[in-house]
Parts: structure tokens; sequence; C-alpha cells
């Protein structure tokens, strides 16, 4: 049995300001169980009166050790840990895994495996940008918005569950390509989808962009200035409303990224608004991918052949004496990587995603790191808080996106 | 390697006299402990690597001299640049200093892997645990920490392992 201790200020002097210590300042705890922390994120706030003078994160209560877990798997068998990561983007973390197991193994991956890890990606994106702009909503009251942004992801989450059989934990793409080609009813769901999808994006900025109430709440709210933020690690469209144009599908493409033709929305004032502004415009923008990878995909396999990596398709097995061993060998053992490190980084929802991936010659990973890009991304969270209300804190906590499997791995 | 890239790390070598190793088109450039403060302000400042993606560590236990590598993985939004810092670090008493003043996302970072790893950042303005709780004992990304199992129980040995199994009982 553990013991309960009594905590005493003293250790938490150094974080608080010495208002506290005489009693000038109040001491309040936020979380961990409280909606608008989006998980369980607990903050130790310091007050005086309504204003924040100190937030103090306390994270790790969602912690499962993903990254010791992986290092007793295969390199095959540990891509199921990485769904759970960031739950709400989950292809995307199959993506950033793949990638780097590719990379450390020197594997290809052929031409529309990575038109269909594109497509399923950037509705990943849509999907997570949905949920935010929901819960974004619900935190400041629009209660309607979280209905409708969740009516559009169940259709999302359908079209991943008619690829891969699950609405999240897909583990689709898998290094050398996916598990399967998609079925037939793929791009006609698609296609529906990019249909219907622009004119929903309207009826959300005709609810929330010009609202006054919304504007109230946001405008000037928890400014981040560029030079703080890269200071602090903080990528994707919260460094991007800070006026960086930073996007890692543009700057270093990987998955052909480079052959589509979209735009990198940046806003300069760095505030809550700038924030939503940015995500909103990349809801089009990742629609705007998603069209055209559809209207380019090409036929042909969506693995690699190289069976010394890549487990054989099913229907081989029945017939092949060596596919059949491949299979077995893979499965049990699993393929060695050398003896070296790569960090190999995409860009999620969030930020830069990014993995690295150290082999030691055998078939098991030597060490995993997830660069999880929520964890730097709330490191900035008492620089960009102090001096708003409580209820500010609640509009920025939700404006730079937190998941919290993402941050305690 | 980039053209670039070669310059930069001429640069690194010629003033921390390092090494580097090369895999994939990657670039690693080994750095004494000492210096690390040092490199990573210069690479900062002269060289506009902004950004400090990630910072991790890896174990290769039993080796123990040196045990760690601690990891500083520098991007360059500019230039569009990337390299990887290494900082080996012995097994006794790993110890380096830290890199808050350098760059601010180097607080949570190096906090976690004083937690995950029992390597201390000496000057470090916060040293807590910042994922496990306070009250945990050792580090589990070592390798020397087991991964934790749970023993298959039967019906002729369940009360034995009932006995001893960690969960809490009424």
């Amino acid at each position: 049995m553990s013991q309960i201790e009594e905590v005493s200020i003293d250790q938490f002097k150094h974080l608080v300001s010495e208002r506290a210590l005489t009693g000038e300042t109040m001491l309040l705890n936020m979380g961990p169980q409280h909606p608008s922390t989006h998980g369980v994120l607990r903050l130790l706030l310091e007050l005086d009166g309504e204003t924040i003078v100190n937030a103090v994160p306390d994270i790790g209560f969602l912690h499962t050790g993903i990254e010791k877990n992986m290092e007793a798997k295969t390199f095959l068998k540990a891509e199921v840990m990485t769904d759970r990561l960031d739950y709400m983007n989950t292809t995307g973390n199959n993506l950033a895994y793949c990638l780097a197991v590719e990379k450390l193994v020197d594997l290809d991956v052929p031409e529309r495996a990575q038109s269909i890890r594109v497509i399923l990606t950037e509705l990943q994106r849509i999907a997570s940008h949905l949920v935010w702009i929901g819960t974004f909503g619900l935190d400041l009251a629009a209660m309607s918005m979280f209905l409708y942004a969740f009516r559009e992801r169940e259709q999302i989450l359908d079209i991943l569950e008619l690829c891969s059989g699950q609405r999240m934990m897909t583990t689709f793409i898998r290094p050398g390509g996916l598990w399967r080609d998609v079925p037939v009813e793929f791009e006609k769901a698609v296609r529906d989808f990019i249909k219907s999808f622009p004119k929903r994006i309207d009826e959300y900025e005709a609810l929330l962009t010009k609202n006054p109430l919304f504007l109230d709440r946001l405008l000037g709210i928890g400014k981040l200035d560029a030079k703080t933020a890269l200071s602090h690690g903080v990528t994707g469209p919260t460094l991007r409303a800070s006026g960086v144009n930073w996007d890692l599908r543009k700057a270093r493409p990987y998955m052909g990224y480079e052959q589509y033709d979209f735009n990198v929305p940046v806003a300069t004032e760095g505030d809550t608004y700038a924030r939503y502004l940015v995500r909103v415009q990349e809801l089009r923008e990742s629609l705007k991918i998603v069209e055209q990878a559809l209207n380019k995909l090409p036929m042909g396999p969506v693995r690699s052949d190289n069976r010394k990596f890549v487990p054989p398709p099913r229907s081989e097995i029945g017939v092949s004496m060596e596919a059949l061993i491949h299979h077995f060998k893979l499965w049990t053992e699993g393929f060695p990587a050398p003896k070296a490190s790569i960090y190999s980084a995409v860009e999620s929802p969030r930020g830069e995603l990014g993995v690295y991936l150290e082999g030691d010659g055998g078939p098991k990973p030597h060490r995993v790191h997830m660069r999880t890009p929520s964890f730097d991304n709330l490191s900035v969270i008492n620089k960009i808080t102090q001096g708003h209300l409580v209820a500010d804190l609640v509009a920025i906590l939700a404006s730079i996106d937190i998941v919290l499997g993402d941050i305690d791995r | 390697m980039d053209k670039k890239l070669e310059k930069i790390v001429q640069d690194l070598q010629g003033r921390f006299g390092s090494s580097i190793e090369e895999f994939r088109g990657e670039v690693h450039v080994f750095v004494k402990p000492e210096q690390i403060v040092d490199a990573l302000t210069f690479l900062r400042d002269k060289h506009e690597f902004e950004l400090l993606s990630a910072q991790t560590a890896s174990d290769y236990w039993p080796q123990m001299a040196p045990r760690f590598h601690v990891i500083y993985q520098l991007t360059s939004l500019a230039k569009n640049l990337s390299v990887q810092l290494r900082v080996p670090v012995n097994g006794d008493q790993p110890k380096v200093p830290t890199a808050t003043r350098v760059y601010d996302v180097a607080n949570w970072r190096e906090r976690e892997l004083m937690d995950m790893f029992g390597i201390e950042f000496e000057g470090h303005p916060d040293p807590r645990r910042i994922l496990l709780p306070p009250d945990m004992e050792g580090h589990p990304l070592r390798k020397d920490f087991p991964l934790g199992y749970e023993e298959p129980q039967f019906t002729f040995n369940f009360e034995e392992i009932d006995l001893r199994k960690p969960y809490a009982k009424e």
C-alpha cells in the first residue's frame, strides 16, 4: 500500500510567486477531472482575484509506458502502440512510425499506397480538427458546434471503418505500404464527403467566425509571439498562427506531398482567434489535398514486394512454400534492422510528430522515442495565460489543441 | 551530405573537435557533456537552429562507459536543415549541464529524461519527475529496468500466486 503524504507548499515554492507564500494570492487546483482540460490534465493555478498569476501544468495521468513497451515488441507488432498515442490522429501516427521504419531499413513504398496514405491521413487531419472545433465551441458555450462537428467526423470514421474494419485504432498503414487495398466503395464514400463538406465548413464559419460573443472571448487572448513559440518547441497550427510559415508537408515533403497544390494558412496575430482561423482554413486545404490525391490515384500494388520486410498477401500463402516461410518468419521472429538510428518527422494535426528509432541489429527496436507535438505545445501554457482570467484559460487551452494521450505517452 | 550542412558541421568540428557519424543522410555530431551548452548556443545564434525538435536519450547498458547518449535533434527553419548532437555520458552518476537557458523546451524534455533515465541535468530550475508519480522508484526506460508482466494463474497454483500479486486486495 502506498502512503498518502500531505504536500507542503515548500515543494512548489519555485513554481509560484512570492505572494503565494504570504497568502496574498490563492492556489487553486484545476483538474485532472475537469471537462475543459480535454482529458486528464491537472493545473495548479495561482490566482490574484480572478486573474491568473501562474498556471503550472501537472501531466502524466495517462502515462502508459508506450516507449518501453515498444522495445519489447518486433518492429511490425510495435506499430499498434502508435495508434494509442494521439487517439485523434491514429493514421497519422501510423504513418510517422512506418516512415521511420522504412527509413531505417531502406524500404520503398508503391505509388498507390503513398496516395492512399495521403488521403487517409488528410481525412484524419480533418477529423482531428473537427473534434477540436467542436470541443472549442463547447468550451466557449457554443454547444451546437459540437454536435455538427461530430456529425461530419462520423462520416470520416465510417470511411476508416470501410478500409480497415476499425473506426479509430486502424493500424491500416503498415511498414512497406498498407495492410490491404481499399475496397471499391472507398472512392464513392470519399467523393460524397468531398462534395458535402465545403458547405459544412461554411456553416461552421457562419456560426463562429464573425459571431460577436465568440470574438469577445478570443481576440487578443493568449498572445504567443514567434520567438517564444520556437524556443518552447511549439509547432503546427499554433506556430503558424504566430506568423511562422513552417509546415513539414511543404518544407520536407514526404509521401509525394510535393505533387499536390495546397496553401499553408498563416496568421500573424498569435492570439486564440488566429489559431482558430488557421485551423479552419486547414480544413479546406486538407480537403483540396484529398480531392487531388483521389483524382490521380494510380493503380497497382499497395505494398512493397520486398518479402524480407513485408509479409506476403494472404492469397500467396496457400500456393507458395516461400511465401509461407516468409509469413511465418516475419510474424514470429520479425525482420532485423541495422544497428543505427534515424529521426523522421511528419506534420500531424498538432505539429511535428517525430520518431526517433534505433535498431540494434535484431528484430526489436533498441529505442523508440516519439516526439509528440502536444507535449511541447503545452509547455508554453504558463507564459501565455499569465494576466488573463480563469475563463480565458479554458479558451487558451482549447486553442492549442492538446491531446493528453499525445502528451503522456 | 548537404553542402550547407557540411559547412556548419565543419564549423562545429573546428570549434569543439567533435567526431561525426552519418546514416541515411542524417548527421550525428558527438559533443562532450561540458561543451553541449556552448555547442547549442553556437548553433542557435550563428546558424539559426532555432528549434530543438527533440531531446531524448538512449541506454547502452551493460556497456558503462559511455552508457547513455543524450540526443539533441535541432532544426533550422530558415535553412531547412537538421543536425543531431549526441552527448555520451557514463553510467555512474550520469550528469549533463542543462540546456534550459538556450531552449525553453529543454525544461520539460530534461525533466522527462531525469524521470525515465535518471540522468541528472546540472542547474535545472525545476528538477521534479514529470510523467511518473513522485514516489516512484527507479527509471523505467533504462535497459536494466524490467518490463512488468503478470504471472499466469492456473487452478493448481491460483492461491499461491495470488498471495504475491501486487494488486490491492480487499
